[in-house]
């Protein structure tokens, strides 16, 4: 496969919510492409169908009409266990909300789309491969606390170990600063920046400018449909490695 | 498959809720608890039944006058004064395979020694009832075949009565009034303790049954008749001459009804088990229901939890959990529960019921069966009782649940 091949196609994507007798075309016929190495960020006003979207290029839904190509591979016709495999595959997510289990170390929540993965690890592999991890977002040291006992900053570097624990081609995140402060949000864009420059692809929602000047090409989208897409011109690289 | 990291999954969620997991099997525990400790007292009554069955003595078949009448109604054992010492004489010498033959009369009276009074049961029997009911002495001796020809005032006393009455001394050779009439004590029982119908063994007063007909109760008619055989071979064949014999010497026309009931030993234990048995299915059906809450408690704990825990579902099936993994972890999580629950519960189960005999000196009797069924019953009341959450939970749409407050 060429370097530039497209990871992710989108072709003619509509979504449609029906709740009783309304209709809610959240997107509407969106074509799409992002080759491997890209940093996408998405904007738009709220309702616009930034997440519809998002959910629909994490496989946790499915599109109404129209094809999705995930490396190469349609996946808009599986079925919801063929889709959990994709998922756990292919795909990290990152959320506005870390959705890290409560009262659960970091490791094992790191650990956590291992246990459903396709190879059986022993507790020690899984706990040397989340180890790993946990120290490239910059974390060495917390193995063992709870979510309670870390930062939002740091419970989202965990949250983002453990999308990348088992080597996602995309990672996908949905406002991952909506919950932080503008230096800890530079400090999650520094690890996005690494990692993306170590060949990860990210696709990512945003509502703010600064953020979105982090990556490397904008999507805007209005009405379920992209408005514009471009690529960034003047590109903030956000310092990393602090801790 | 992926079902041992299903377990790592349940083991450590369950680890997560400690208080809780420990609340939620706090009702399996007590159930189970419950089913031991209620069964085990079940038995430990039945066995005390069956052991007092035994005390009756061995091979003894036991006439009354009275019967059933066609129409099902009892005229009560021993009330219509149809037998008759005649009777007992003929079963004596005529019927093949009996070994001894007691004629009895039975009534209670007021009797008394010095000051102290108390109110008894006053039993007339043959010398040979003792051998009969394999009821020794512990002090003394019995009446002889003498005694009874000349209806001899005199008589042997349970341990109660003599304890009552007589207090420390010993009875041996006193005076006990009954009636007025003034009997010679010539021995104690040894102590029999409760009869299966629950009444005091040793709270009683033999004498010859001639001298009861005579100077104590009156009458001429016989209440019933004791008789043994040499082996359990002859108690059918002797009861089915017992009742053809007598019979003949009553008159009674084919048709009709006897105007007697006999009865062998392995009748009344039936009888009397059977009582105990009933007795430990109740106590066991009634434990049973606190182990059936104890699954509500589950379900509603599961329930609660699968509510509770939406956002972890999302999670885990947002990084590739099937519905089948969330399935089987709620799963083994309610049967995890609930068989630590049953194995906590065996314990306390038999920790109570060994408490209650000891405290309370209450029979018990462990039965292996009653532990191994309890164990997997509890098992199962965390599949049945853990299904239906682990299928909502399986259920759940993953966006959905990741947007759930
Ligand atoms: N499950 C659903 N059922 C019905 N309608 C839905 C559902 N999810 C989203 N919508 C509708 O689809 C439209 C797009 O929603 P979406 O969540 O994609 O917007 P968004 O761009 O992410 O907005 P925000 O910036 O506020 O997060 C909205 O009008 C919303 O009401
Ligand atoms: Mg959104």
């Amino acid at each position: 496969m060429a370097a530039n091949h497209a990871v992710v196609s989108l072709e003619e994507v509509h979504k449609t919510y029906h709740t009783g007798e309304v209709e809610v075309r959240a997107v509407r016929g969106v074509s799409l492409g992002i080759a491997r190495g890209e940093f996408v960020a998405i904007m738009g006003s709220s309702g616009s169908g930034k997440s519809t979207l998002m959910n629909l290029l994490g496989c946790l839904d499915r599109p109404t009409s129209g094809r999705y190509l995930l490396d190469g591979e349609d996946v808009s016709g599986l079925d919801r266990d063929q889709l959990a495999d994709i998922r756990n595959q292919k795909l990290g997510f990152v959320f506005q909300s870390f959705n890290l289990l409560p009262r659960t170390s970091a490791l094992e929540n790191i650990e956590l789309p291992l246990l459903y993965g396709r190879q059986r690890l022993t507790s020690a592999e899984l706990e040397e491969k989340a180890r790993k991890v946990l120290a490239t977002v910059g974390l060495a040291g917390r193995e063992d606390h709870h979510p309670s006992q870390l930062s939002g900053g740091q419970q989202q570097r965990v949250a983002i170990a453990r999308a990348l624990i088992n080597d996602p081609e995309v990672i996908l995140a949905d406002e991952p600063t909506g919950n932080l402060d503008s230096r800890t949000s530079a400090e999650i864009m520094g690890i996005f920046q690494q990692l993306n420059d170590r060949g990860i692809t990210i696709v990512m929602v945003t509502h703010e400018a600064d953020i979105a000047t982090c990556a490397k090409r904008n999507i805007l989208m209005r009405d379920g449909t992209v408005q514009s897409d471009e690529p960034v011109a003047h590109r903030f690289l956000a310092q990393s490695n602090q801790t | 498959m992926r079902f041992e990291s299903s377990f790592k999954i349940a083991g450590r969620a369950l680890r997560r809720n400690k208080m809780r997991s420990v609340l939620t099997a706090l009702g399996i525990i007590i159930g189970v608890g419950a089913v031991i400790a209620m069964v085990s007292i079940g038995n430990g009554a039945k066995a005390q039944v069956e052991q007092q069955i035994a005390s009756l003595g061995e091979n003894v078949i036991l006439i009354f006058s009275g019967s059933v009448t066609s129409s099902g109604i009892r005229t009560g054992w021993g009330s219509a004064g149809t037998l008759k010492i005649e009777d007992a004489d003929a079963i004596r010498r005529e019927v093949p395979g009996v070994t001894a033959v007691s004629d009895e009369v039975v009534s209670t009276s007021q009797v008394s020694a010095g000051n102290q009074n108390w109110f008894t049961r006053i039993y007339g029997e043959s010398p040979e009832y003792f051998d009969i009911r394999q009821w020794p002495l512990s002090d003394g001796a019995i009446f002889t075949p003498q005694d009874v020809r000349s209806a001899n005032k005199v008589c042997v006393i349970g341990r109660t009565t003599a304890t009552q009455v007589f207090g420390s001394e010993s009875p041996v050779g006193q005076v006990l009034r009954i009636k007025g009439v003034p009997f010679l004590v010539t021995g104690v029982l040894t102590p029999k303790g409760l009869s299966p119908q629950g009444t005091d063994q040793d709270d009683i007063v033999i004498m010859p049954y001639t001298s009861a007909m005579k100077r104590v109760i009156g009458g001429t008619t016989l209440r019933g008749i004791n008789v043994q055989v040499s082996s359990p071979n002859d108690l059918a064949p002797a009861q089915q001459q017992i009742t053809e014999l007598l019979r003949q010497r009553h008159n009674i026309r084919p048709g009709r009804d006897d105007d007697f009931t006999v009865r062998n030993q392995e009748e009344i234990a039936e009888a009397a088990t059977s009582t105990s048995r009933v007795m430990t299915l109740l106590l066991g059906a009634i434990a049973s229901v606190s182990l059936v809450v104890g699954g509500i408690g589950i379900m509603n704990i599961m329930l609660v939890s699968v509510t509770e825990r939406t956002r972890e579902i999302g999670v885990r099936l947002a990084v590739g959990a099937h519905g089948r993994d969330i399935l089987t972890q709620f799963l083994i999580e309610a049967v995890t529960l609930s068989s630590i629950g049953g194995i906590i519960g065996i314990v306390v189960g038999l920790t109570a019921s060994q408490l209650l005999s000891a405290l309370a000196h209450w029979p018990t009797l462990i039965s292996i069966s009653s532990i191994v069924v309890a164990f997997l019953f509890s098992a199962a009341v965390g599949i049945f009782f853990g299904f239906y959450p682990a299928r909502e939970a399986a259920r759940l749409d993953p966006i959905e649940a990741l947007r759930y407050e």
